[in-house]
């Protein structure tokens, strides 16, 4: 009766261990693909300028892709973070600039909005996809209220701030490596983010050793509209006047996003540099490349979509052979 | 025990309702320090609920419970904590997605600031050194890459780490259950350190041998209550089997079966595991029992559901020769469907029958599950009830009778008496005997060596290959325990 005959069938730790660190790699491997696609097509399109130009929409996407990330690292899934970035987008371009308090204590509100919603989902035990396919309808109402048609101006110091050129390294690649450093401490190095991961792994063993899961899953969703947030502001930022539909297509964005960096829908398994990885090869799949491949703008949304599927395929085919 | 200061824990009249269950009916319950208490008793006996009041995670309906001589009132989870009380349960409470050291950090609320991992780290890896030497893990090991005896030797390692909070007594549920026999030694031998240092632990197993051996007191729970509490010394294994109470009899069904020496029918199922490397194959004929045993996951399951996909279907290394169902072991993820009622979950392996036109129809849908209701005792009032309404074993019942119910002749069981109480398994048991006689054919594959006695023929597996195979006259626990652990370390 040895230890070994006994451990013999089971799988081995290191042979996982290797498979999940292959699996992390995935997304900077895609992204190095689309990039070097586009050096094939357009070899200028590689430089200071042409970066810029082409990630200029990557920070408001891998923002709400991290918005995104901590909803679905407590194993729930935002439909509303389009509309609310949206819906932020119409406030930041009208409000924040004309009545800069007034403007702040709505986006403040609207993040203790997304807090409750939490405490809502936990507390009545609902499917966080309805109530926030349904918060989805009262965002997009309210962007329409606050901003009937397309307009509004971007305040000075916003646009500032994302117009900031910094020597070498383009504006949006800093942010990016900002953001994805930032969060990737806060969730996956601090004490707290163990936490909030373990909420996604097993709630019930979090219960059991005396957290609070009403706390964790607000904490969650309150993440998540501060992100949002700063995502509706970079975007209005960059955009410089607002619109009630601007954001609608980030939804879908923010959850490819998160799937594509090696995030799981369920289970807590989520990785912020993975999403922003994941946010800046759709930013860049979704619009240079396909100019670049001369693809007609009418075509462009269906090829996006198509892209869409055929990278999380292919994500979903490695990483089953690692498996 | 008449000084309270040695009461760890003492409760007084305990209750506890589920509905019109009771799983706690009036338990009185002392653990005095630095003792081991061994709690046995059948399936629904209270073990588990006992364990979750005691842990904090159930408030109790009525009754007293005092720790260390004081009555708490308002007993909850965080309160057990700071008092030292842990529980390692049954189901494992880790979280798959975090590392060793994070999972470590989740039971303890001081392990944050600066450097938490690495006093997390420490923690873990210490108390793995003390109680498994050798066990072959780092903190940085994410749980879901770890073997499930790992998994349960970081759980049990867990709860023995001490950061602010004392350690009183630790609560061991099943601890040994996924462990190999040298660790389970390693840790049953921590277990008498820890209360020679004077601390309390509960140790439940369904291995007596374990309890007799290592407990100070022995503890006997049947129907909610404490039947008996005695020195473990007191105890021997027919006494204990005895005090767990109406098991009906423990005879074995030999010799009802044995009146076989049947000539072999028609043959139904030839089959060779696909890591076969000799000729020996499993063969099945009408009438048969056949059991499939050996440890848990070596290829029993894999075996199963290769006829099964290989019914009606020409393959070169197996013959399946009539229709086959399937009794699903893990019945809340492979075999209830949790939404539907009791008839529908028994007539969905036979809705070709129960059509009329090209719909289903109701009426003989409830026949069917009647019929099945009253024949192997399905505890409900009415068939319509949801699946979720039947207690467990209930819930297994209705696989039967969907498996019975249908015109498979050949009848794959996968383990499906886990967590069942020991009167259904006795009614399954007749009902099986009864149909084989009837001329179906049973695979039975079993974790529990006792049910291979219902079997005319015994295969038993290791590493996904048939290594033994025993006729019901020379079936012996020891034949099945010597074939399933191998002499030497596979290459």
């Amino acid at each position: 009766m040895t230890d070994v005959a006994i451990r013999g069938p089971l799988p081995r730790a290191g042979s996982a261990a290797r498979a999940r660190m292959l699996r992390a790699t995935l997304p900077a491997l895609s992204l190095a693909l689309v990039v070097i696609a586009i050096a094939w097509l357009n070899p200028r399109a590689i430089s200071y300028f042409g970066f810029s130009l082409m990630l200029n929409l990557a920070i408001p996407i891998a923002l709400a892709t991290i918005a995104q990330m901590f909803v679905i690292a407590g194993n729930e899934l935002d439909l509303s973070i389009g509309t609310f970035v949206g819906f932020v987008g119409c406030v930041t371009a009208t409000w924040l600039r004309e009545t800069p308090l007034l403007g702040a204590a709505i986006l403040l509100g609207s993040i203790g909005v997304y807090a409750l919603l939490g405490a809502l989902i936990h507390l009545r035990n609902l499917p966080s996809i309805v109530v926030t396919l349904g918060m989805s309808f009262v965002w997009q109402g309210l962007a329409i209220l606050v901003l009937p048609t397309p307009g509004g101006k971007a305040p000075e110091w916003l646009s500032a701030i994302v117009g900031f050129k910094p020597p070498f390294v383009p504006f949006p690649i800093v942010a990016a490596l900002v953001i994805a450093l930032v969060v990737h401490f806060g969730l996956m190095h601090t004490s707290y983010g163990a936490i909030l991961r373990g909420s996604g792994g097993n709630p019930a063993a979090l219960g059991r050793a005396g957290w609070s899961l009403l706390r964790v899953k607000v904490t969650l969703f309150a993440l998540a509209g501060l992100f949002g947030v700063l995502s509706g502001m970079t975007l209005i930022g960059i955009t410089t006047s607002g619109d009630a539909n601007i954001g609608n297509g980030y939804t879908l964005l923010a959850i490819a996003g998160v799937i594509l960096g090696g995030g799981e829908f369920v289970g807590g398994r989520v990785s912020p540099i993975g999403a922003v990885l994941g946010a800046l090869t759709l930013a860049l799949a979704a619009s240079p490349l396909l100019t670049f491949m001369r693809i007609p703008p009418d075509w462009q949304v269906a090829a996006n979509g198509i892209i869409l599927i055929v990278v999380l395929a292919a994500r979903v085919l490695i990483s089953r052979r690692e498996a | 025990m008449s000084d309270p200061r040695a009461n760890i824990v003492k409760l007084d009249g305990v209750e506890k309702h589920f509905g019109a269950v009771r799983a706690l009916n009036g338990v009185d319950f002392v653990v005095d320090a630095g003792e081991c208490i061994g709690l046995v008793g059948h399936n629904g006996a209270g073990k588990s609920t006992l364990m979750h009041t005691l842990a904090g995670t159930l408030a109790p309906d009525r009754g007293r419970i005092a720790i260390r001589g004081a009555v708490e009132e308002n007993y909850s989870v965080v309160r057990a904590q700071k008092l030292g009380i842990r529980c390692v349960f049954q189901e494992l409470s880790l979280c798959p997605n975090l590392s060793v050291a994070e999972n470590t950090r989740i039971n303890h609320a001081s392990l944050r600031g600066f450097g938490w991992r690495r006093r997390a780290a420490a923690l873990i890896t210490e108390k793995l050194d003390e109680i498994f030497p050798g066990h072959g893990i780092s903190p940085s090991d994410i749980i879901s890459d770890l073997s499930i005896g790992r998994r349960q030797m970081v759980e049990v390692a867990r709860a023995f780490t001490v950061t602010e909070d004392p350690l009183e007594l630790v609560i061991l549920d099943e601890p040994t259950s996924s462990l190999d026999a040298h660790t389970a030694g390693q840790l049953l031998a921590f277990v008498r350190r820890f209360v020679a240092g004077g601390k309390s632990c509960i140790l439940i197993s369904h291995l007596l041998g374990e309890i007799l051996e290592n407990a100070d007191r022995i503890v006997v729970m049947r129907d909610g209550k404490v039947a008996l509490t005695d020195a473990a010394a007191a105890f021997d294994r027919p006494r204990l089997i005895n005090a767990m109470g109406d098991t009906g009899v423990w005879e074995p069904a030999r010799a009802h079966a044995a009146a076989a020496g049947r000539s072999a029918g028609p043959l139904r199922v030839r089959a060779r595991p696909v890591r076969q490397d000799d000729d020996s194959e499993l063969v099945a004929h009408e009438g048969e029992i056949i059991g499939l045993a050996g440890l848990a996951g070596h290829g029993q399951t894999d075996l199963l559901l290769a006829i099964y996909a290989a019914a009606g279907r020409a393959r070169s290394h197996m013959e399946v020769t009539a229709p086959v169902a399937m009794v699903a072991g893990d019945r809340q993820s492979d075999g209830i469907f949790p939404q539907w009622s009791i008839s529908r979950n028994i007539g969905i392996r036979s809705l070709a029958r129960l059509r009329r036109g090209i719909l289903i129809s109701p009426e003989r849908e409830a026949e069917l599950a009647s019929l099945w209701k009253a024949k192997i005792g399905i505890r409900t009032p009415d068939v319509e009830n949801n699946i979720l309404s039947l207690s467990g074993g209930n819930q297994q019942k209705a696989l039967f009778a969907r498996a019975l119910g249908s015109d498979a002749r050949i009848i794959l069981m996968d383990d499906p008496m886990r967590g069942v109480d020991i009167g259904t398994k006795l009614e399954v048991y007749d009902l099986i005997r009864e149909e084989a006689r009837n001329g179906r054919t049973f695979l039975w594959y079993t974790t529990e060596t006792d049910e291979l006695d219902n079997c005319d023929r015994v295969y038993v597996f290791r590493g996904g290959r048939i290594v033994a195979t025993l006729n019901r006259g020379e079936l012996t626990e020891e034949k099945v325990i010597q074939s399933s652990f191998s002499e030497v370390a596979p290459s």
